[in-house]
């Protein structure tokens, strides 16, 4: 455990497990989440995933700047793809929850979806091979973000008593008050921003977890321990990282979605007049 | 105080076990009654679905806090 954690954190991940030429199989762990700084700039060092942040978004930003910086009225190329992209934030999530309004808050939905999207594509991307998304402090930010604007915008439509009065349920019997005020409190200031974050994180972290795990199981079996028993475990790691990658793919983007989807019903219950 | 019975090894394992008992009844009567519902009235699909979604996006919370505090608190 100690081992991979010193290897993964020295070499990028794939790498790091091959270093480690162990006699019986371990594990992958924490380690595989652990950075060594790869350079310094001042008195912050600068690890693979803020690498990886950085240039995800330069791609992404340059993406969107071929796609949009001469937009035609009959759309070619690349502007197509973005387009496809644009409509499907503003019509599926934008206008579906919040309805008409929501096309105020596109922009920002739209940021957060292709974000977190390419946050967790880096996690099949060879050599980058690394969720950013799966170090808390990303999901963290984009989430208190997002309960930054929904505060803000209820207080705003509904003045700072009205948004409060609006956390709460009305037209209850009066004994339960004093119950449903602590629980709705609790879960919509502090239970709903933590799982907002947790959930894309744990998520992308159980995930990366699982395809390294069947990963060093096959390279244990098949290269490092090659035993005529243990081969076929190793076809067994061979074949499951395949279709865990796959399926990665999919939780990728529904996480995303989520993320999004959940930005936006979160906007669009502060701005309803009342529940 | 003397120990009289001990459990040793992965207990972070066992407890994401029974972390993930009430989420996973939770998912499956999400989908479940999700595909009901579209199975009913397929016109409505796009709007059953997104609920569906978010609906299945409460219930994996409560899972993936489970399997995330083992490590938080592992030692």
């Amino acid at each position: 455990m100690t081992a991979i954690a010193l290897a993964a954190g020295a070499l990028p991940a794939g790498t790091g497990t091959r270093m480690h030429v162990a006699e019986e199989f371990h594990a992958p762990g924490l380690g595989l989440f652990q950075w060594e700084p790869l350079f310094d700039i001042g008195p912050i060092g600068v690890t693979k995933p803020m690498v990886l942040a950085v240039f995800l978004s330069a791609l992404l930003i340059m993406f969107f700047w071929v796609a949009f910086h001469r937009p035609q009225l009959v759309p070619r190329g690349v502007q197509n793809l973005g387009e496809v992209g644009y409509l499907f934030i503003r019509d599926d999530i934008a206008r579906n929850i919040i309805g008409k309004r929501g096309d105020k808050y596109v922009p920002l939905l739209f940021s957060l979806f292709f974000f977190i999207w390419f946050f967790n594509l880096a996690s099949v991307i060879p050599f980058a091979q690394f969720p950013v998304t799966s170090r808390f402090g990303y999901p963290a930010v984009l989430a208190a973000i997002v309960y930054v604007t929904w505060v803000g915008v209820g207080i705003r439509a509904h003045g700072l008593g009205g948004f409060f009065k609006a956390q709460i349920p009305s037209g209850l019997p009066k004994a339960i008050y004093p119950l449903v005020i602590p629980i709705e409190y609790a879960s919509n200031m502090i239970v709903r921003p933590f799982t907002h974050a947790v959930r894309l994180f744990a998520n992308m972290f159980a995930g990366h977890l699982l395809i390294a795990l069947f990963a060093i199981t096959a390279w244990h079996f098949i290269v490092e321990q090659p035993t005529v028993l243990g081969f076929g475990v190793g076809v067994v790691g061979v074949v499951m990282t395949a279709v865990m990658t796959a399926f990665e793919l999919l939780i990728q983007a529904l996480q995303a979605f989520i993320f999004t989807l959940l930005a936006a019903s979160y906007i669009g219950g502060a701005l309803e007049e009342s529940h | 105080m003397s120990v009289l019975a001990q459990v040793t090894g992965s207990i972070g394992s066992v407890g994401y076990g029974l972390a993930a008992i009430g989420p996973g009844i939770g998912i499956g009567i999400v989908f479940g009654l999700g595909v009901q519902a579209i199975a009913r009235q397929p016109e409505a699909y796009n709007l059953i679905f997104r609920n569906m979604i978010l609906g299945f996006a409460f219930a994996e919370a409560l899972a993936l806090i489970g399997l995330v505090m083992p490590f938080v608190y592992g030692t």
